[in-house]
């Protein structure tokens, strides 16, 4: 009987004692939360506003995301407009002084690294474009490595009774995504120099850092839903110039791709693209795993 | 293809970034995001859209309807902006044509606080009372072209007063958000800036949260009541003379319950989504009923009012860029005084009439920024029953919208 009250006890204790000095992270998309995980182990309490199947430019300010930033310490998030149809409405709706833009508590990712794409004029006619550039930045690893350090650096300045736990994880974090990173590279050299379609310009670092070749998108423009006259002109192009394969994110609806990979015998490949997008990709490291090797046997076949 | 290795490359990428972090910083846009709002219709009735009345309930605000023919709705300006870590302030003009002439309007004006601390928001200014569900949202945000019956009704579309709202949200995982509301009541359905310019007040309370990853709701209690002193609703004449305009002078009291519910497979809004909404009003008036301009001497009767009524709506995003809306309207009233000649020459006799509609609609929005609407509505508010269609455009340029829930 004493037994079980002490197993009470410090079942209850656990449950209470983390939440109780742990940092409350919102964080806006699935890499976000990985990362902000990876750095702050169980001195943070992660809440990810959305999943990989989610088009994270259309999420909605809905009642418990507000409810979530009310009780945040910090605000992790792409930035660079990516959210901006709901992040500012959650910000302002939340009354949360802590993670307003300029406190340390609001940490946008994308703009802690240089941004591809930044256009010279904006024009809707050219489609939902971003002023500060291609947002989608987490698919390149190294731009990851930067924000990790910048991210890392908040965290010690948020939470200073404990930077040295966090300096320390930054570096164990450093030392494993180098490695694997350095491991990544050598087994994705085979994909430098292939072409690829994508369904939207999410992939725009990813097949950077790969060395490989966006010549097409199934988005007429940024932010279109595929339409059939732009596939008709797609499935023209492949036929002149085959590319490798179709590229599309777990969140992307799979009909446009598979009809053009049915019309011209080129494969279509879903891609995790987030955290959570795939089984395997369950951390960052998986995320780069998975994506990898689909890739590769793809090319392989 | 050479093994590469980039150890090196790493840590001067590192150091490059908080350069450029420090940049991006100071890169804070200080010009407010300004959006226009462009609409327009096309209206096609059975019946004379002047003649439309909504039998037991005064009318005023901007409850008629729209011309026949072309017209456009409502321009709207917006700007918006942090003024600086403890402010935001919003303003929206409303450019409309009556009869011929534009007229602006000044439709929001506030500014509230970014973060009081303690999950406080203070707002003052012109704002939409948060009375309700759809009150808050604009009309370009409205998923039909015309407000549900009862807005209608009881605003003239929509309540708008300047005031200060103060807004609790609690420090829970569950939505929990409680608010008051000190308005001068001046406005429709208000009236007169009773009580020294503060006639008007409100509490509100919203709940919500999600259930899983593809439901989200949300639900709201409000209260809104007013010292009213000389409120017009629309007159008209009797041959010559001046129009006789029903004025009433007491007390409202509005109670409201509303209800949202949310669905998308996976919370992915983008593929197809279902929206539930669900609003419930009801009002209480007492006092007097007067025709100015009647007389001498002025014809009045004293006034006890009860009106109610209640809309539904499913809104279906069947695939990208295409949705389907259902939505059925429904009202009662009862209201009694001393003389029923003036009531029913103030429009408060219901004529034995419960008025209801049902309306369908299917939109096409090509971009975020682009909606085609097109709307038919089987209108039943007074006893001949009106046929209307109408062919709608919602276009924002500027600044990218929020999106509500």
């Amino acid at each position: 009987m004493q037994g079980f009250q002490i197993a009470l006890l410090v079942s209850l204790l656990t449950l209470v004692s983390p939440s109780f000095a742990a940092l409350k992270v919102f964080a806006c998309e699935p890499e976000w939360a990985a990362l902000s995980k990876e750095l702050g182990g169980d001195r943070v309490e992660v809440y990810s506003a959305t999943s990989a199947r989610q088009d994270v430019h259309r999420i909605q300010a809905r009642p418990s995301l507000i409810a979530r930033v009310r009780n945040a310490d910090l605000v992790v998030c792409s930035g660079a407009e990516l959210e901006a149809g709901w992040l500012p409405l959650l910000l302002r709706r939340a009354a949360n002084a802590r993670v307003q833009p300029g406190q340390v508590g609001h940490f946008m990712a994308a703009e802690q690294v240089e941004r591809l794409d930044i256009p010279s004029s904006l024009d809707r006619a050219e489609g939902d474009v971003h002023a500060a550039g291609n947002p989608h930045v987490h698919l390149d690893p190294q731009r990851l490595l930067s924000i990790a350090h910048a991210l890392g650096e908040r965290l010690q300045r948020l939470d200073s009774a404990n930077a040295g736990a966090y300096q320390s994880a930054l570096q164990d974090f450093e030392a494993r995504w180098s490695a694997a990173m350095r491991q990544w590279r050598q087994r994705a050299a085979p994909l430098a120099q292939k072409t690829v379609v994508v369904h939207h310009k999410d992939w725009r670092y990813l097949l950077d850092w790969l060395q490989m070749q966006a010549v097409a998108s199934l988005e007429p423009k940024p932010g279109l839903p595929p339409s059939a006259s732009h596939l008709a002109r797609l499935k023209a192009q492949m036929a002149k110039q085959p590319a490798a394969m179709i590229l599309r994110a777990a969140y992307q609806e799979a009909r446009p791709s598979l009809w053009l990979s049915e019309q011209s015998g080129i494969p279509a490949l879903e891609l995790p693209y987030t955290v959570g997008g795939s089984e395997r990709a369950d951390d960052l490291f998986g995320l780069f795993d998975d994506t990898i090797d689909r890739l590769l046997l793809v090319i392989a076949k | 293809m050479k093994k590469i290795t980039f150890p090196g490359a790493v840590f001067t990428l590192t150091c490059a970034c908080l350069s450029v972090s420090a940049a991006q910083a100071a890169d804070n846009s200080i010009n407010p995001a300004i959006s226009l709002i462009l609409q327009g219709q096309y209206a096609d009735y059975k019946n004379d859209p002047e003649a439309y009345e909504l039998p037991g309930f005064m009318l005023g605000g901007e409850a008629g309807l729209a011309q026949a023919g072309f017209g456009l709705g409502h321009g709207e300006l917006v700007m918006s902006a942090n003024i600086d870590d403890g402010f935001f302030g919003r303003m929206t003009l409303a450019l409309a044509d009556h009869e011929g002439e534009t007229e602006v309007e000044l439709e929001e004006a506030y500014i509230e606080t970014l973060g009081l601390g303690g999950g406080l928001t203070l707002r003052a200014g012109r704002y939409l009372s948060a009375i309700g569900y759809l009150n808050t949202q604009h009309t370009h945000a409205w998923d039909f072209i015309d407000a549900p019956l009862i807005y209608r009704g009881l605003f003239g579309n929509q309540l708008i007063d300047d005031g200060i709202q103060l807004r609790w949200l609690a420090p829970t995982d569950l939505f929990l958000q409680v608010g008051i509301e000190l308005g001068r009541g001046e406005r429709f359905p208000a009236g007169g800036a009773a009580d020294d310019g503060k006639g008007s007040s409100a509490v509100f309370v919203k709940l919500g949260g999600d259930m899983g990853d593809s439901h989200s709701w949300q639900l709201g209690l409000s209260r809104w009541s007013a010292e009213v002193s000389g409120r017009q609703s629309g007159g008209h004449d009797h041959g010559g003379g001046a129009a006789e305009i029903p004025t009433f002078t007491g007390d409202s009291d509005i109670s409201a319950l509303d209800v949202v519910w949310k669905w998308a497979p996976e919370g992915n809004y983008a593929r197809r989504n279902l929206k539930l909404q669900f609003e419930y009003f009801k009002r209480d008036e007492a006092g007097d009923v007067e025709l100015e301009n009647s007389g001498p001497p002025i014809e009045s009767t004293t006034y006890q009012g009860e009106q109610e009524g209640w809309y539904l709506q499913a809104v279906y995003q069947f695939q990208p860029q295409w949705r389907v809306g259902l939505r059925y309207d429904r009202l009662d009233s009862s209201n009694t005084g001393s003389d029923p000649d003036v009531l029913a020459e103030a429009g408060l006799d219901n004529e034995g009439h419960k008025p209801e509609r049902s309306s369908f609609m299917i939109d096409y929005a090509r971009s975020e920024f682009s909606l085609l609407r097109l709307q038919f509505n089987r209108d039943e508010s007074y006893e001949q029953a009106d046929n209307q269609v109408y062919l709608q455009y919602v276009m924002s340029l500027g600044a990218h919208g929020a999106h509500q829930f």
